[in-house]
């Protein structure tokens, strides 16, 4: 149960305790992350579960295929480390990575 | 405000937004949630799709989990059903005569499938699918050497197929218009899935009309078509469309046309009682116009306007509707309604499966079916959201760049 810390555009924090298998999303859902929508429920269709992810962490995270890629070019408040945390499985390894949240969703 | 009680009839995906959304704007009251079946809250696109597939586990279909729900101190209770809501009393009345009083009530009862009016149509191997319980029930008849025939072109039956077939389930799909997914798309898309399903091994009946479902020891065991063909089946899934669960607002003296009418806030037409998702008939943004819109969204949508309203907070900004399908390995992301369109381009190429249709009325951008291509679907909700007026051939030209005509609309 590797601890996750989300940290909204306003600065506030909150850590969860993930559950290994489950997509960021489903964590933040689960724990009524304030910011992740995830109106599609991690069909990569939506761009509502939008993040920023540190480079520093792109070992454990991976990078994002084409299609959520494409999302992301024309989702909101884009950034280079931005992600759709519904594409992002949850491993062991993740135990105290930071996601942020942009302002808006 | 802090003691009041919030209850909510039905426990599907508009009950946990305006739970969760109640919740998360600092709503301090009494939350219920009442629903019919066995389960809590859960997501029912999967079930057509990953779920039947086998590849999700139930485990992920539920929004929250119990803990949640307990520490949020939201009681949700399973396998009860609401039969009478008494506006004046502001009480509501289960089937079993158990009374539970309310400040506010929601209506967010959802659908239910149309049934077939055909004899056979009862026999236990005579699907459809809306439940969690339904996709537990039909999987036994998914896989290599069963024929499954559906009745139905529309997402629901096109998506269980593609699945099956995939499984090596023989599949017929059986459809009384001349297209499909003609009530909700326009011919090219419906040709392009014609098409795409034929080449799994799909064989698809257009214009084609059921005369009877025959069977023995209570099983359905073939079909008749009109034409005098008889098809094997060994089960049969039946998805012709759903109706609005609105009885028992109706029968509580809401105001009711299709659907439970509610205004730009999710109120209905009586004090403290809101209604949310597909069984809500709502005016939409930005037609101009009534409609009841059977999708995620729109139950995300309309279970965040209630929430607020319950809350006496100014309604959330809204979207434009849109909706998603996936078949094989093809995502249909849809934006906006293109019922009525008097126009449309196409960008890119059908050929390579990778295409966007834009639809136009009035020359204002008002739809657009996209078909592995996320970037036109993003950009269409954008400009139709906009009412935008683009040009038709800017978005035909796939070498003008979305985001420079998106920038033009701003
Ligand atoms: C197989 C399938 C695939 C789908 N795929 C997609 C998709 O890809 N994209 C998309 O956007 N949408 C999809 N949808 C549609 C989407 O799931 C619905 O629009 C959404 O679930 C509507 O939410 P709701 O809360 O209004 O109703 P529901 O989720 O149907 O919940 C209503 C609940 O209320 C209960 N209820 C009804 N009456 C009573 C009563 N009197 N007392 C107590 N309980 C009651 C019902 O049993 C039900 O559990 C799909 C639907 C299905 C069935
Ligand atoms: S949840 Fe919809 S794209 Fe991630």
């Amino acid at each position: 149960m590797p601890k996750i810390l989300f940290m909204s555009h306003a600065g506030e924090e909150h850590s969860i305790e993930a559950k290994v298998g489950d997509s960021l999303m489903e964590a933040a859902v689960k724990n009524s992350i304030a910011g992740i929508d995830a109106d599609c429920g991690g069909a990569c269709a939506c761009a509502t579960c939008h993040v920023y992810i540190d480079s520093s962490y792109s070992a454990l995270t991976g990078t994002p295929d084409d299609m959520e890629q494409s999302m992301l070019d024309f989702a909101d408040e884009v950034q280079p480390t931005s992600r759709l945390s519904c594409q992002i499985p949850i491993t062991e390894e993740m135990e105290g990575i930071v996601v942020r949240l942009p302002e808006s969703q | 405000m802090s003691d009041a009680t919030v209850l909510i009839v039905g426990a599907g995906q508009a009950a946990a937004q305006t739970a969760t959304s109640l919740r998360q704007g600092g709503f301090e009251g009494k939350i219920t949630i009442l629903g019919e079946e066995p389960s809590p809250p859960y997501q029912r696109p999967p079930l057509s799709k990953a779920y039947l597939k086998g590849e999700l586990e139930q485990e992920r279909l539920y929004f929250k989990n119990a803990e949640w729900y307990e520490s949020q101190n939201i009681d949700v209770l399973t396998n009860i059903t609401i039969s009478s809501v008494d506006a004046d009393s502001m009480s509501a009345t289960t089937q079993s005569g158990k009374i539970f009083n309310f400040d506010h009530l929601v209506f967010a009862t959802g659908s239910r499938n149309r049934t077939l009016p055909m004899e056979g149509a009862q026999l236990e191997n005579v699907f459809g699918l809306r439940n969690l319980v339904d996709v537990d029930a039909l999987r036994p008849h998914v896989g290599p050497d069963k024929n499954l025939v559906i009745i139905g072109a529309g997402y629901i039956g096109l998506e269980t197929a593609a699945v099956a077939q995939t499984l090596g389930t023989h599949v017929t799909v059986l459809e009384l218009a001349d297209r499909v997914l003609a009530r909700v798309t326009s011919p090219i898309i419906s040709a392009f899935y014609e098409d795409l399903h034929r080449r799994y091994g799909v064989n698809i009946k257009t214009r084609c009309s059921t005369s009877s479902i025959n069977g023995k020891d209570g099983k359905a065991d073939s079909v008749t078509l009109a034409s005098g063909e008889t098809l094997p089946c060994d089960a049969l899934l039946i998805g012709i469309g759903i109706l609005p669960n609105i009885e028992v607002a109706a029968e509580a003296g809401i105001k009711c046309e299709d659907g439970i009418l509610v205004d730009e806030a999710g109120r209905t037409n009586i004090p403290h009682i809101y209604a949310a998702g597909d069984c809500a008939k709502r005016f939409i943004l930005p037609y101009g116009r009534l409609g009841r819109l059977e999708s995620v969204h729109n139950a995300i949508e309309q279970g965040k306007q209630v929430a607020a309203a319950i809350m006496g907070k100014p309604a959330p900004k809204l979207d434009c509707p849109w909706f998603w399908s996936d078949q094989y390995n093809i995502k249909l992301q849809i934006a906006g309604l293109s019922t009525d369109y008097d126009n449309f381009v196409i960008r890119g190429d059908s050929d390579n499966e990778k295409f966007a249709v834009f639809y136009f009325k009035d020359d204002i951008l008002i739809a657009a079916d996209a078909i592995n291509s996320a970037p036109e679907f993003m950009t269409a909700k954008r400009l139709i959201t906009a009412k935008a007026k683009v040009p038709p051939e800017w978005l035909a030209d796939s070498d003008r760049s979305l985001k420079d005509i998106a920038a033009q609309f701003k």
